[in-house]
């Protein structure tokens, strides 16, 4: 059985699943489309596994942006491969192609640490980092409007006190959802706010709380170090929490969001990625070496404006839908 | 960082080919494909990398070296004038209308800083131009957008046109811009709200706001960080709308930035602006050159190359070598170090050219300004001769003459005092590693 049945198998087994992976095809279309698009179309005009085509395949995986490093890598590994077996044509290659692909997306990591972290009992703290203009308030708004439908008793913080308009912009989520957001003036000190969140919190026996963070530059020294201390105030406050510090990023970053990663991991050790604005053109291919370079999961990604377009990050349909093509061809 | 700069890259490949006289093609070819992975590495668009590539193999191939550069400083050479072609000259004009209001509009993806920029350009607007400027608020979208343009109008003491959320864009737009001849404003900078390139509701909002109010610059504002996607929505922006500039937003961070060469590269549009910092300050105009060294990831190496060329005299760098060797060093000679530094350019430009200056740790922080460098002048200046020739004699009292001869405190005399000493130590660890490993040690260029 070739990998694409191996996996298409994997997604008949539950109508559920079906359900999950229709929602990422439709999602994902264009990515879609325009990465395993093309390598067909690299398929299909080189005949011989050559020099040439590996070129071309390390330039349809950059325009991904799926990472120069991680893309050498990979065709090194190819070229290996291909010697190994035998490989003569280039349709002989493609499951090669998929199969390391999914390698470097899966790695060693445990399926499990995908979920996000909710405690059965008491309150669970989400700390949500990230540079500017990502998307953050937003994913926040939809998050607690999921997981108030899920049942959860959910309180935010706009600990965004830098940006103007922020704090009004969270309130409005918080509307939608229904939650309450626990707010102070522009301007005040964010670790003070996210106290208030904590004290607000376990006073109305919360189950979540959803802590917002101003957009920083991940090379501003100060704004980092202050980052820190709101996650120490979480962390002094209630022990164990904050149980996850997502790290939002915009699927359009190009290498810099392996630099977001990191600085924003040393700074306050990211359990998640939210992977924002992949309804675009942008191939999200960054999300491959993320995974391959610093084993950050994504644990959601954003596939569009509407609250239901924040979608629990699935691997296995995620990987289906940019290969979606290839696997319906043969 | 997880890329490192071309300088770096190619210094491997360099060592191999010092020495030639001419380029190569071999040595080109080599050298190429380390430029295109640090232009891949950088996020300039591939189609982009692939043009430029061939161009610079042409250019390169069969040079002469020149003889103040390596091959490889040659190549790089060509690199960097190709990329500074591409990107053209500095462009930071913004249109007058001829029957005012001037009207600006902004544009761009979701995130890109459109608000944020709509604010900074105004405060430039109305502080370097003299002009009175006012802001429509036109993103009815997202939540507290118009919130958000109110607040920076409020700190800018500048008045901003909202119709809240139930008004159309287009409606939005043009009353703002009667309001504007009723008030005498001579601009109106539009604030669009964000939207994707490929949705076409949005889009043909923008066009009709286009048509309605005729703006006479259309400014698309594009996140510095964004990658291979850049084409793709700088194209599609400038299709349908026909964009007259971009602003570059986030430059402040660590990115290379190479979507700025993908966007010019495929709409041919100048980019005007560059978002240096959260302040409202903090618009500048674009520098392509600068942008061409950043992008490579190498610093402005050879302006510093050229300038320390037309500015140091060989004799003296000879002079000063043998004084090094022999611990003869003076203060004296460090005052006349100082100010071949001085002609070479304020201190804080020089940093900023020299490859991986900003990442090093105790640079970083150094506050690397002009005045102290006068302090210290004047510090070393109200020392008598002998003192300069033997620092050790320099005693309380005679520390004391000192700083009230300078204007400056003990202290400051005790440090430089202090810090003589230990570049006086320094140098001479310098030049006996230089005597036993030739060549490693020391202070290397990147190449």
């Amino acid at each position: 059985m070739g990998f694409m049945d191996k996996l298409k198998s994997k997604f008949k087994q539950n109508e559920e699943t079906e359900d999950v992976s229709q929602k990422y095809q439709e999602g994902m279309k264009k990515t879609r489309h325009s990465f395993s698009g093309k390598l067909n179309d690299l398929i299909a005009r080189y005949r011989k596994v050559d020099e040439d085509f590996f070129e071309e395949l390390e330039e349809v995986l950059i325009t991904a942006d799926v990472g120069v490093t991680t893309v050498m890598d990979l065709v090194e590994e190819l070229r290996m491969e291909v010697k190994r077996q035998n490989i003569k044509d280039t349709n002989g290659i493609k499951d090669v192609i998929s199969e390391k692909l999914v390698e470097i997306y899966y790695g060693n990591d445990n399926e499990e640490i995908e979920k996000l972290n909710i405690q059965q009992e008491g309150l669970s703290v989400i700390l949500v980092v990230g540079v500017n203009g990502v998307g953050k308030t937003t994913s926040i708004g939809k998050l607690a409007h999921q997981l108030k439908k899920q049942g959860k008793n959910v309180v935010l913080a706009a600990g965004d006190t830098f940006r103007a308009g922020a704090i009004e912009q969270l309130e409005i989520w918080g509307e939608r959802a229904d939650v309450p957001v626990i707010r102070q003036n522009a301007g005040s000190d964010p670790a003070a706010v996210i106290f208030d969140g904590i004290k607000a919190a376990k006073s109305r026996r919360a189950d979540v709380l959803i802590c917002d963070t101003a957009g920083r530059l991940q090379n501003k020294v100060n704004l980092m170090n202050e980052l820190s201390k709101v996650k120490r105030v979480i962390e002094r406050e209630i022990p164990g929490a904050p149980q996850e510090v997502l790290l939002v990023l915009d699927a359009t970053t190009g290498q810099n969001a392996l630099s977001q990663a990191k600085t924003f991991s040393e700074a306050t050790d990211v359990s998640g990625i939210v992977l924002t604005k992949l309804d675009g053109t942008a191939k999200g291919g960054i999300v491959l070496a993320i995974r391959n370079e610093l084993k950050i999961p994504v644990k959601y990604v954003g596939l569009g404006e509407q609250v239901d377009d924040l979608q629990v990050f699935d691997a296995n349909a995620f990987v289906y839908g940019l290969f979606a093509d290839i696997a319906t061809e043969d | 960082m997880a890329f490192e700069g071309l300088a770096d890259r190619l210094q491997s490949t360099i060592k191999k080919i010092t020495g030639k006289g001419k380029v190569s093609e071999q040595d080109v070819k080599e050298m190429t494909r380390e430029v295109r992975l640090a232009l891949l590495e950088a996020d300039v668009n591939f189609k982009v990398v692939k043009d430029l590539i061939a161009r610079i193999k042409e250019r390169a191939i069969g040079q002469e070296v020149m003889e103040s550069l390596t091959p490889g400083q040659q190549v790089i050479k060509v690199v960097k004038e190709e990329l500074t072609t591409l990107m053209g000259g500095e462009q930071s004009k913004i249109a007058v209308a001829d029957r005012p209001p001037t009207v600006i509009m902004m544009v761009g993806l979701q995130g890109a800083g459109k608000t944020t920029t709509t604010g900074k350009l105004a405060n430039l607007l109305r502080k370097k131009h003299n002009r009175k400027p006012l802001l429509a608020a036109c993103d009815i979208y997202r939540p507290a957008a118009i919130k958000q343009l109110e607040t920076l109008g409020e700190q800018l003491d500048m008045p901003v046109f909202s119709l809240g959320t139930e008004a159309e864009p287009v409606d939005i737009a043009s009353r703002a811009i009667e309001k504007a001849k009723e008030e005498h404003h001579d601009y109106v900078i539009i604030d669009t709200a964000g939207r994707l390139h490929v949705d076409t509701d949005l889009m043909e909002e923008l066009q009709q706001i286009k048509a309605t109010v005729k703006p006479d610059e259309i400014f698309l504002v594009v996140d510095a960080m964004t990658g291979q996607d850049a084409v793709n929505v700088a194209e599609s922006f400038n299709e349908q709308l026909d964009i007259t500039g971009v602003v570059l937003t986030k430059l402040d961070g660590d990115t290379r930035g190479g979507a700025a060469l993908s966007i010019k590269a495929v709409t041919d549009k100048p980019i005007k602006f560059a978002g240096m910092g959260e302040k409202l300050d903090q618009l500048e105009a674009f520098h392509p050159e600068r942008m061409a060294s950043r992008i490579l990831g190498m610093g402005d190496v050879l302006s510093l190359i050229e300038k320390a060329q037309s500015n140091v005299d060989e004799k003296q760098v000879k002079e000063l070598e043998e004084k090094m060797r022999t611990m003869s060093f003076t203060f004296d000679d460090f005052l006349e170090q100082m100010g071949q530094v001085k002609k070479m350019g304020p201190l804080d430009d020089l940093m900023a050219m020299i490859p991986g200056a900003n990442k090093m740790k105790g640079l970083k922080n150094a506050q690397l300004d002009d005045k102290q460098l006068s302090q210290v002048e004047a510090i070393i200046q109200s020392m008598t001769k002998k003192e300069r020739q033997d620092p050790s004699i320099i005693n309380g009292s005679r520390r004391k003459r000192i700083a009230k001869g300078s204007g400056t405190s003990v202290s400051q005399v005790n440090r430089l005092i202090k810090q003589f000493s230990e570049m006086k130590k320094m140098m001479k660890q310098m030049t006996n590693m230089q005597k036993g490993k030739k060549g490693k040690g020391g202070f290397n260029l990147p190449f």
